[in-house]
């Protein structure tokens, strides 16, 4: 807690002297974090460093089988190894968890690692102040992740990486195969999603406005980085709304709706619907041109030792584990399939791509999406709710 | 002896303190965050200026989500009452042994996850669920009967959770009506009916409206009911305010929304407790 205390203190000094903040709110953050520490610290703080003991590192991911995975193959193991123990920790959400690291700024000590999805939560973070930049020199698994999604961290991070990849996958379109053909299904692409003879048999992500415009994007010919008739898009969604059935708000959701034969079709994770094929309901996978492509990687929050956080993170990308927890959480590993050996049944995952170059993968333009993210959050929410 | 005036207080102090830092604090900094401004990266702005409450009332929206949070209230407050007054007249007039048992079954629900109670309606009345099967196994129907995720699962919904508290309400004020006023008005004439309608019914009107009000203002901030039971166009203003907070780091607009949805909460209790007396509330929560 002290050495917590000390760099956040550190942190608030540094921007003191660079002018950065007054004389009198350098006074008032002393005076938080002494109150923090007199609070988080004492009472609260001590229980769970208590339980945490002084060699460990926190991990938060998503819960269920991804983080079961995890566990199995990548962090018992590196405790085996190490003796430092990782706290494996799960959240409900994107959102959910930027709230709480926002909440506990300045960060450090209870948020180290997090299984983020998507990159422009990687530039969100980075833009609130939240990373760190990593000595790949620690990390030389690093050799064997995939170039292009390397690429596009550094290109946020000014060529620094305060994450690595660690999987990739899509949202795509899932659909009930007892009602709808693979060949309809094909044929309609996105237009799926807004079929009419399926009213009230349709579902949708409700909490992301992306993923809902990106296919309404796709569904009236434009791309979805460069939405050139946005009111097209606002249209065919206010349109879409009267076929729903329900605008789903969590994984598990999505596959109990699917499961159930609630729903026919609906946007969908590609590792959910592989979970359930694998589960044996009748559930087809359709990406369509342009499917909304998406890596994740773990994500090093400001305030987390650097060596043992590096030294984590190798050990995750050692082969026999990364291709572990990709088996388990059913999304291929950010490895190059080139470089690596995949087995086949990592082959045959929805987004795996044998080249390595993931070229056809179209993934959101980070400044593009978070530039309008607050506008179109909420203009989302009003089609949603019917305005 | 003479009493020692701060006894009272000292003995108070552990819950006022407890209040005070996790109650009061809290809704203090959630009024300071209403007047911030939110920087595009999602970090908030101290500021003091009001275009967080200019921006709720700028068009209907939310000022139309925030009337049909109140009039779902009111049906739920509606139909609890209904559903909750029987079982609490027949507590007061039962004279079997059963009745303390009767009573844990009414506190049943609060043993059980309100998550959970909410989740399981999905398995009853969903497509596949338990009701649709049976009628469909039976012949009745030929395909499903939509029930879930629409405004009657939501209300169903918060019934299933607030219905307890009608009826404890209810039953506490029906408990403190001596039974030998409906028998001596029977004495001299009146019908069963006629007891309980000018007597009985407006001896219990102080549990009736406190139930009301405690009904109320639990809808009117509830959030899982909506987002796990309800459909397109059924949210509520708590659901609302997660998406601004959560959703898009919008910590002083969703703030301004809070604290809209406090003064609405807090005028309708003032005026309660102005004509009613709030201390009815306390005497049921106490009895349950």
């Amino acid at each position: 807690m002290g050495k917590d205390l000390k760099n956040r203190l550190d942190d608030v000094y540094q921007n003191y002297l660079e002018g950065n903040i007054s004389r009198r709110d350098f006074v008032k953050f002393a005076g938080i974090a002494g109150a923090a520490l007199g609070l988080a610290g004492g009472p609260f703080g001590l229980v769970s460093r208590a339980f945490a003991g002084k060699n460990s590192i926190t991990c938060h991911s998503w819960g269920g089988t991804t983080s079961e995975a995890l566990r199995k193959f990548a962090f018992d193991p590196f405790t085996k190894a190490t003796g430092i123990e990782v706290i494996d920790a799960a959240f409900t959400g994107m959102d959910d968890f930027l709230t709480q690291v926002k909440a506990s700024f300045p960060p450090g000590g209870e948020f180290n690692i997090a299984h983020l999805s998507a990159v422009y939560d990687y530039a969100r973070y980075t833009d609130l102040g939240f990373g760190v930049v990593l000595d790949e020199s620690k990390i030389p698994n690093m050799k064997n992740v995939m170039t292009k999604m390397t690429d596009t961290l550094r290109g946020i991070t000014n060529g620094t990486l305060s994450a690595v990849p660690y999987d990739l996958g899509q949202t795509g379109i899932a659909y009930n195969t007892n009602e709808i053909s693979k060949a309809d299904a094909e044929k309609l692409g996105a237009s799926l999603l807004y079929e009419k003879s399926l009213k009230g048999k349709l579902g949708s992500w409700g909490g992301d406005f992306r993923t809902n415009m990106w296919y309404a994007a796709l569904h009236t010919g434009q791309s979805p980085n460069n939405i050139t008739d946005i009111n097209a898009v606002w249209k065919v969604l206010t349109e879409q709304r009267s076929l729903m059935k329900k605008y789903w708000a969590s994984g598990s959701e999505l596959m109990s709706l699917l499961a159930n034969g609630e729903i026919f079709a609906t946007v969908a994770w590609s590792g959910r619907v592989a979970a359930l094929q694998d589960q044996g309901h009748p559930i087809g996978y359709l990406s369509p041109n342009g499917t909304y492509s998406w890596m994740e990687y773990m994500y090093v929050l400001k305030g987390t030792d650097l060596d043992v956080a590096q030294q984590l993170l190798n050990f995750m990308l050692e082969p026999d584990a990364a291709i572990a927890v990709a088996q388990g959480q059913k999304y291929p590993p950010a490895l190059d399939p080139t470089k690596v050996a995949m087995p086949d049944d990592v082959k045959k995952l929805p987004a795996f791509d044998p080249t390595g170059k993931l070229d056809g993968y179209l993934f959101a333009d980070v400044e593009y999406w978070n530039s309008h993210q607050l506008e179109w959050a909420e203009k989302w929410d009003r089609i949603i709710a019917g305005a | 002896m003479k009493e020692k005036p701060w006894k009272p207080w000292l003995l108070l102090s552990p819950s006022l303190t407890a209040v005070f830092l996790l109650l009061v604090i809290p809704v203090c900094f959630v009024v300071v965050y209403s007047f911030w401004l939110r920087a595009p990266s999602g970090m908030d702005i101290p500021a003091f200026q009001f275009g967080n409450y200019a921006k709720f009332f700028a068009d209907s929206f939310y000022p139309v989500i925030l009337l049909n949070t109140i009039r779902v209230a009111l049906e739920t407050v509606i139909i609890c009452l209904i559903m909750g007054y029987i079982p609490a007249y027949f507590f007061y007039r039962t004279e079997s042994r059963l009745k303390p048992y009767l009573m844990i079954l009414v506190m049943l629900p609060f043993w059980i996850s309100f998550i959970i109670r909410t989740l399981s309606w999905i398995n009853i009345l969903g497509d596949s669920g338990l009701i649709n099967h049976l009628l469909l196994k039976s012949g009745l129907i030929s395909s499903p009967i939509p029930m879930l995720y629409n405004e009657g699962a939501v209300i169903m919904g918060l019934i299933q959770y607030l219905l307890p508290f009608m009826i404890l309400n209810i039953y506490v004020s029906l408990d403190g009506i001596d039974k030998s006023l409906t028998e001596a008005a029977k004495s001299l004439g009146c019908t069963e009916w006629q007891a309980f309608r000018e007597i009985t019914l407006p001896l219990s009107l102080p549990g009736v409206s406190a139930g009301c009000l405690l009904v109320f203002v639990l809808t009117c901030g509830t959030y899982l009911p909506p987002m796990i039971l309800g459909g397109p166009g059924n949210e509520m203003i708590a659901n609302l305010i997660f998406k601004r907070i959560i959703g898009t780091l919008d910590w002083p607009f969703g703030s301004a929304i809070s604290t809209i949805l406090l003064l609405l909460l807090v005028l309708i209790v003032y005026t309660y407790n102005r004509y009613m007396g709030i201390n009815q509330i306390f005497k049921s929560l106490s009895k349950g």
